[in-house]
This record gives structure tokens, sequence and C-alpha cells, in this order.
């Protein structure tokens, strides 16, 4: 594997810096800040870690992360099984009438805006006189989500030759031993990867969350921004600081995960 | 069928008759499988005998995947049947049939190495892990793939692929193997060598085979008997010499290797020779095909290397006689083959003839050129008379 190292010219390397700079700064300076120990948010006053040990002694802060990591990981979930199933009906299910108008229907959500996703679906759960909070909260993610799921088990799935899963049934493997054993390892790897990006959407969304949640029951992002709005503490740097570090080792790992699993012979996910 | 009043078969009390000719392994009955308005296989029959290599031979599109896929279960016919050993097979599925399928493209499982993908179907059979192991050995040996079990398919090669995926529709010992296109992925040196060692195995193992092909060399080569399918329909059923020395119908004869058609009408005819006005040709003598044609518009089909070229021509009593058809001409194409040379003769009359002329001596300063006059001869025996 000789292969030449690809020369970055000058204008290369440029435009390179600027770009990653415009995308990486601002969350450079608040990581910094984060360790800034002054209480006012603008002037450096040394380096500390205090904003970190006031974050894991905030009551209220924590249960709101805590809160939002059971809504990413439950709504993350459901939305895997729930996409995964709708792109395999879409996929496998090639002749079924209104195929169109059924993946075009799934495919909506994408770009619906989230003020009129989270809007109907509290005029649902008002509607049905659903209390708000943990479940309704999960609900809305779960349908937020599933849709970006869907897309990415659906575009493996078209990647995968049908006559797979056929050889195995002749090999003796009824339809569904044969789905077990040969099409659910090989799509393996965009389930996870759709798992990983259901829960980073979850754990990110404010709008759907602050339309859906109830009293007593904040998630991390309406939480963090209801503390803004009183004004910026250096301990909300922190807790961003922390998250950013959370997702980089997810986005790692789930790299690893499909770096790993084409090592072993299968093709990386589509991510 | 069964005789309800006695529950254990006895053979002497039975009232069927003894069947004294074995069923055949398989029998499709009037098969039809429609797409929408689109017939795939019409109306098709077809027995296939046990020990049997079978090729069906057609055009892409003719239906003959469609028939390999009803064989294998993955589509039901519309109307007929297909029994094996006598049984219908209709509602069987497929994972329950005795019967394994090689797939064009292979269908190697890619997370699996060769030994899984060849134990997969045993695995699905429930033997044992040791049972398992014994007849993968068997199989990986009987393909020469030893020292490759560990590998995954995308380390293999086009060949080796193809060994694994042979092994893996064989190690479930089935009654019925079906190979859909099986050398078609193949370069041609590899498929030559591959045909042969199929034959071998078919062979040694005394499995039926049934294989679909579009390329009628493979088909030749390998197959006891060849089913010629266009359009859904079987065109003829026999074996590779009788189909192409006595093609049943014009189609055929052009389809499967290359022929000169002779149009023309029947003028005379005695006993068992026919002599045949052919357009741009002139008169020709050939001899009355088994089935008696009809005074209609016939066609004499004549291969190219069953013509011979001189300078001279033969002997005038040969012709007048009416023992040998000749044609006088001019050479107007050579095309070099290395073992073989085809000529155009361009008639007098104004037909063109192929001729195919081995090349028997290495330096041949007889070779006919460009614009030589040249006879065109050929036996009334030599001619194959068509209905239109």
């Amino acid at each position: 594997m000789a292969v030449h190292p690809l020369r970055l010219s000058r204008f290369n390397v440029t435009s390179l810096v600027l770009g990653l700079a415009f995308l990486y700064l601002p969350i450079v300076i608040l990581v910094i800040y984060s360790f800034n120990a002054s209480r006012l948010v603008t002037v450096w006053g040394g380096w500390s870690t205090r904003w970190y040990t006031e974050f894991f002694n905030d009551r209220a802060m924590l249960d709101a992360a805590w809160m939002s990591l059971r809504v990413g990981v439950v709504s993350a979930t459901l939305a895997t099984l729930l996409g995964t199933l709708a792109a395999i009906a879409l996929t496998r299910g090639a002749g079924f009438r209104g195929r169109m108008l059924m993946s075009g229907m799934l495919y909506a959500p994408l770009v619906m805006p989230e003020v009129i996703t989270g809007l109907s679906l509290l005029l649902l759960f008002v509607a049905l006189d659903a209390g708000r909070g943990f479940v309704t909260v999960t609900i809305a993610h779960t349908t937020l989500t599933m849709c970006f799921v869907a897309v990415v088990v659906q575009s493996r799935l078209a990647g995968i030759d049908r006559s797979l899963e056929e050889a195995a049934m002749d090999l003796g493997r009824d339809p569904l031993r044969a789905f077990i054993a040969v099409t659910l390892p090989l799509i393996w790897p965009a389930i996870a990867a759709g798992w990983m990006l259901a829960f980073t959407l979850s754990l990110d969304d404010l709008v759907i969350a602050s339309f859906t949640t109830g009293p007593g029951s904040a998630t991390l992002p309406i939480r963090i921004y209801s503390e803004v709005r009183l004004g910026v503490k250096p301990e909300i740097n922190a807790i961003c600081t922390l998250i950013v570090g959370f997702i980089a080792v997810v986005i790692v790992l789930a790299s690893l995960v499909s770096k790993l699993s084409s090592a072993r012979g299968e093709s990386a996910a589509p991510l | 069928m069964t005789n309800l009043t006695a529950t254990v078969a006895d053979p002497a009390a039975s009232d069927a008759p003894v069947i004294a000719y074995p069923t055949p392994l398989l029998r499709i009955d009037g098969v039809t499988k429609k797409f929408g308005a689109h017939s795939a296989v019409n109306d098709l029959s077809l027995d296939i005998k046990a020990g049997e290599f079978f090729a069906l031979l057609g055009p892409s599109g003719c239906g003959k995947t469609t028939l390999l896929r009803m064989l294998a279960g993955f589509e039901a016919p519309d109307t007929g049947k297909i029994e094996l050993n006598g049984e219908d097979i209709a509602a069987v599925l497929p994972h329950q049939r005795p019967v394994n399928m090689m797939f064009q493209n292979y269908a190697l499982f890619p997370h699996l190495n060769v030994r899984d993908n060849i134990g997969f179907g045993l695995k699905s059979a429930g033997l044992t892990r040791l049972g398992i192991d014994t007849r993968v050995a068997e199989m990986v040996a009987l393909v020469k793939l030893q020292g490759l079990e560990k590998r995954r398919p995308d380390q293999l090669s086009g060949g080796q692929k193809q060994r694994v995926a042979l092994a893996r529709a064989l190690a479930r010992h089935p009654q019925l193997l079906l190979l859909d296109e099986p050398l078609a992925a193949l370069d041609k040196k590899l498929r030559e060598e591959t045909q042969v060692e199929l034959m071998a195995l078919q062979r040694q193992l005394g499995t039926t085979f049934v294989i679909v092909t579009h390329d009628q060399e493979e088909a030749m080569t390998m197959a006891d008997r060849i089913g010629v399918m266009n359009e859904g329909r079987l065109q003829q059923v026999a074996t590779p010499r009788q189909l192409y020395e006595a093609p049943a119908s014009r189609w055929i004869a052009e389809f499967v290797g290359d022929i000169n058609i002779i149009e023309g009408g029947i003028t005379h005819r005695d006993s068992h020779r026919l002599t045949i006005a052919g357009r741009d040709v002139g008169t020709l003598f050939a001899i009355e095909p088994r089935q008696p044609v009809g005074d209609a518009v016939i066609c004499v089909a004549i291969r190219p290397e069953k013509i011979r070229l001189s300078r001279r021509g033969p002997a005038t009593d040969l012709i007048n006689s009416g023992a040998m058809n000749s044609l006088e001409g001019v050479i107007s194409d050579v095309g070099y083959l290395g073992g073989r040379s085809l000529y155009k003769v361009k008639l007098d009359r104004g037909a063109t003839l192929r001729v195919a002329l081995a090349n028997t001596a290495r330096l041949d300063v007889d070779a006919y050129s460009i614009g030589e006059r040249v006879a065109a001869w050929f036996a009334p025996d030599d001619c194959v008379v068509l209905v239109q």
C-alpha cells in the first residue's frame, strides 16, 4: 500500500485552516472559558476546574442531564426499532401499492420545521389529555428521529443483494431465520449508526422538547436555555464542554465500530 | 392414489398398476407464470430424469430463469404442476425442498468465511458441530479449496467464489441442483476448465443438474440434453448433436451455431429426395425430413462447415445425378480464425454463403483469396429442410 501522499497546495491548506477555524473556533473558545476561574464569562481569571465541581453539585442541572440521557436512550431505541422495520418494509416490499407515497411520507419529517412537529405533538397530547413529561418527550423524540434511522438503514438495505436471503432460504432457513442469519448481520452497522444518530439528535433537541415537556421534567437543553436567559454562567460552559466531549467519544466509537466491521469484510455504514 | 383401507403399503395388494418405467425425477406439467400481462413461462411441460445433466438454453428474457426460480420455490406457477419424485411441490416452501440452487452472482454470505458459507445449509439441517465439520471438509476437498477455509468471500478470486457457491449448494446432497448461469462471471479460459470439472463432478456424484445458460457452447459441451426456450416456450428438447444437426425450426437453426438459410420451394419429389428451387441460389437437392413437409415455402439450412470449396468443382456426373449440390461464385470475404477460416462466397445467382474450412496445413499456399472463382458444394444429406 505505497500510496503517494497527496501534496496540498498553499491554497488548499489555507482554505482547510479557514474552514476548520470557522467550524471549531467557537467550540474551542467555549472549552477554554469553561476552565476560567473568573465569575465573569468574558474576563480571563486564570485556570480552574471550579465550574465543573459546581455543575456536579447542581442538583437541578444533574436531574436535567439524567432526564436527557434517559429520553435519549429510550427514544433512540424505539426509533431504531420502528425505523428499521419501516426501512425493511419499504425496501423489501417493492411491489406494494403506494410505496412511493409511503416513503415520501416517512421522509417528510426530515424537512418538517421542528416548530410544526413540536406544536402538532403538543396539540395531540393535549387532545389526548396526556400528562406531559418523560413519556411525551420520549414519544416526540421517537417521532423526530425514526425517519433518520429509516434513511440510514434503508440505504444500507438497498445495497444488499436480495439473493443473499434467497440463498439462505434455499439452504434451509425459513424467511425469519434467513433474515436473522444473513441480513441482520449485514445491516447491523447501519442500525448501530442509526441508533447513535437518533440518540445525539434527541440529546440535542430543544424545540420539540420544550413543546412536549411538562413541569419538573426539563431536559438538559431546556435547562441550559433557561439558565442562559438569566445570564451566561461559566458553569454552562463546563456543561457544554462535557457534552461536546461526550458526543466526540460517541462519534469516535461509532466510526471505530464501522471500521472494525469493514475490516471484517463488510463495507462501512453509510455515515 | 393410496389405498385407504390398508395403512401399511403392500405392493402385491395394491391395485395401482406396476410402473414399468421409472418416474422422472422432475415433471413440469403445463406450467404458466405471468408477470402482469407478460407470460414469462407459457404452458411448459418437461420431464427430467434422475442423474441427468439438463441445460435450459435461451436468449435473455426467454423465461429460463423464471422456470428455474419456480423449481427452487421462489416463484409459484400460476397454473400447471411441478412434481418431484411424483409429488407436487407447488406448496413446498424453498427451505423445505430437497433442491438447492447455485446463484448467478454466487450470493455468498459476505460476513461468513468459506467454511461457514459451505456449512450454512448443514447448520440449518441440524447437523452436529462434528457432522458439519466432516461434511465441510469433504466438500472443500471435492471442489479443491483446501487451505482457504478461513477466507472471506471478498478475499477470493472469481473462480474460487464459484467453487464455494458450488460446494455450498452441494453440501446438503440435494436431489436436484439448479445452476443459474454458473460460469457467466468467469473468463473464457477458466470457464472452459470449469465446464469440464463440473461435468466430471456431476458424473461422480450422480446428482441431477439443471443449468440455465444463454451460452450455447456451454450447454452443448456439458449437457446430456438441452431444452431451447424462447418467449416462455420450449422450442425443442434434444441432445446437443440432435439440436445442432437436426434443429426443429428455423429459429433454433439460427439460434444454435452458425448456419446458411436458403429460402425456396419444392419443385419435385421422388422417394426421399426433394428438388428445390432456392431463391437466389438455383436448384438444390435435399433429403425429405422425417416429418414430411408440404408444398409450402420451405427453407434449406446448411452449416458452414458442411460446405466444401474447390476451384474446379465436383465431377459433373455427381451433380447431374443429384448426389451433390454445387454452386458457383466468387470469394467476397475471408476471415482467419486460427483453427479455421470463414469464407463468404457471393454466388452467381445472388445469394451469399458462409463456408468454414479447417486450416489443416500451416503453410497453406492453396488458401482462397478474395475475388477468386470457386465452386461451393455440399451433399443433400447435409441439408436440413425446415418449414418456414
